[in-house]
């Protein structure tokens, strides 16, 4: 080979790495692409059964219908709205009520952040199911129960970390440096330690919307979630169960969706850490 | 009437051992006074009491009172935090040992330096953008403009301990504590940090408390020096006293490993 060949220059650090972050964007924009879509157009109407039972794909019907003659994909675009809505609800109330305590406990002396750590550890221990069970009794299965109950898991788990990362911030000499030159606590939680705990969280809540997705497919199919008229990937699961040999669409097509969710979502979160930190971003 | 007056100062650690016995000593306006002594002899915590900003669970009885110009004079110890808050900045401020942990590494380094300029002077938009590049040109950083849009990370230690240095001036504070700011430095740039550090509390008439393990570093920037251990003052004086007559065995020491070390060096050179 003649030297002058010109060697393929590496693609720069940066833009390799947000590669996980493309692939996840596109991923989970899919499924919210078809959650959007479904809010304005469904091929049928969500209980139409004129299709007949079972119908297999094609012919009217792009993946056939259940075994009550409903089409598949309408169900499957209202499983991805009822996925991401109890995902990001379930998320948001987590990360609010979690970063709250966090940084309560963060801040709080000695023995009230013992008491806010050992209650998060109980709640940790606590399985979500558990506590979807009993508010699914106390107040009747909803998609507000869902939301609530695994919102209540996860913000035990942002707590917990969100504890740590502000104790560590809190220690740190620039807090003091600041505390020096006269800036008041609101500040330096606004300035200092929210920026510096965010990185961390914002990987972390992206997590927490893949463990929440799953959560509510476990729910549904457990018939805790939301009640029937609301399509869940998790009840057309456990719906496909019994036919599952005759018409194995029925249960590929909603699994399909719910890995590629949580699939996408974690490869956001794993992006997302390279992006979200500075130091991360530029030093290598 | 002094600026800074520490009487009968002790901090106890929450087990209970005397980390800081009885310390008295006070900083008129302009004067520069060394605290000397080896690590764990409390010269830092010394500093952390004046500013009030001790660990939770330490006690500290004693005095320390802050009388800077155009503030009232007040008692630091026991003081609520929203008071001491309006204090530090204006009258004391600190520069602390290792720079890169005191800036924060997810905000640029031109925001923190403007933090103080805009609380304490109330500097907005353009002028403050302005009085940001002049505080970095005036700890002597060439090309401030791109020293502001860094993140610490991404500039040397010593450009890193002048950006603390700016920081801590764009507060104008009445007494400047300096807690070993050159310890984390290399040497040859040890020299240009304090003699920079000398010029700007000169041109300033600040009044400065610098705090160091290194007789050789504090002899040329204070005029006194109060030599620590163990948590109390074993001798105090001119710098001058110091070197030539020192009185107690510890202060004997530090003279001699100096001037050894001035020695080695000197029989280098040649």
């Amino acid at each position: 080979m003649s030297a002058s060949v010109s060697v393929p220059v590496r693609a720069p650090a940066r833009r390799r790495r947000s590669v996980t972050l493309t692939v996840g964007c596109v991923l989970a924009g899919l499924i919210v692409a078809l959650a959007i879509v479904s809010l304005f157009w469904l091929p049928y109407p969500p209980s139409d059964v004129s299709g007949g039972r079972l119908a297999g794909p094609g012919g009217g019907h792009l993946l056939g219908t259940d075994k009550l003659g409903r089409d598949l994909f309408t169900q499957l675009m209202i499983g991805s709205r009822i996925a991401l809505a109890v995902g990001s609800g379930a998320v948001a109330l987590g990360g609010i009520l979690g970063v709250a305590a966090g940084l309560a406990a963060g801040f709080a002396t000695r023995w009230l952040d013992d008491a806010i750590a050992a209650a998060l550890d109980i709640l940790i221990a606590f399985p979500v199911l558990l506590v979807a069970m009993l508010l699914v009794a106390a107040r009747g299965a909803s998609l507000a129960s869902a939301i609530v109950a695994i919102g209540l898991g996860s913000s035990a788990v942002v707590a917990r970390l969100t504890r740590v990362l502000v104790k560590r911030i809190l220690s740190q000499d620039f807090v003091t440096a600041a505390r020096t030159s006269g800036t008041s606590w609101p500040r330096i939680v606004l300035e200092h330690v929210l920026p510096n705990v965010w990185p961390t969280l914002v990987v972390n809540l992206a997590l927490q919307l893949g463990v929440a997705v799953l959560a509510e497919a476990s729910l549904s199919y457990l018939g805790l979630g939301a009640p029937p008229p609301n399509e869940s990937w998790g009840r057309m699961l456990q719906e496909a169960q019994a036919t599952v040999l005759t018409a194995p669409l029925g249960a590929i097509a909603p699994g399909v969706l719910l890995i590629l969710l949580v699939i996408g979502v974690n490869l956001i979160a794993d992006g997302l850490r390279d992006v979200a930190d500075p130091t991360r971003r530029r030093s290598r | 009437m002094s600026l800074l007056t520490v009487n009968g100062l002790s901090v106890h650690s929450p087990d209970g051992r005397a980390l800081v016995r009885d310390l008295s000593f006070s900083i008129g306006p302009g004067e520069r006074l060394g605290l000397i002594g080896e690590s764990g002899s409390g010269k830092s915590l010394t500093a952390l009491a004046i500013m009030g900003l001790l660990p939770a669970g330490m006690t500290v009885s004693g005095s320390v009172v802050l009388d800077a110009p155009g503030m009232p004079a007040t008692e630091v110890v026991g003081a609520p935090s929203r008071r001491l808050d309006r204090l530090r900045g204006r009258a004391a401020t600190t520069v602390f040992q290792e720079p890169l942990t005191a800036l924060d590494p997810l905000m640029r380094v031109g925001r923190q330096v403007a933090e103080p300029l805009r609380r304490w002077r109330g500097l907005r938009g353009a002028a403050l953008r302005e009085a940001t590049l002049s505080a970095l040109t005036e700890v002597r950083l060439s090309d401030p403009e791109r020293i502001a849009r860094a993140y610490p990370h991404e500039i040397s230690g010593g450009q890193r301990q002048r950006v603390a240095i700016a920081m801590a001036l764009a507060c104008e504070p009445a007494l400047l504590i300096a807690d070993e700011p050159t310890t984390a430095l290399d040497v040859s740039v040890q020299a240009d940090v304090l003699s920079l550090l000398a010029n700007l509390i000169a041109a300033r008439g600040m009044s400065l408390l610098f705090i160091t393990h290194d007789l050789a570093v504090v002899a040329g920037v204070t005029d006194r020096v109060l030599v620590m251990r163990d948590g109390t003052a074993v001798e105090s004086g001119t710098v001058l006293d110091i070197v030539t007559a020192p009185r107690e065995p510890y202060t004997r020491d530090l003279v001699d490993s100096a001037r050894t070390f001035d020695e080695a060096l000197n029989r280098r050179k040649p």
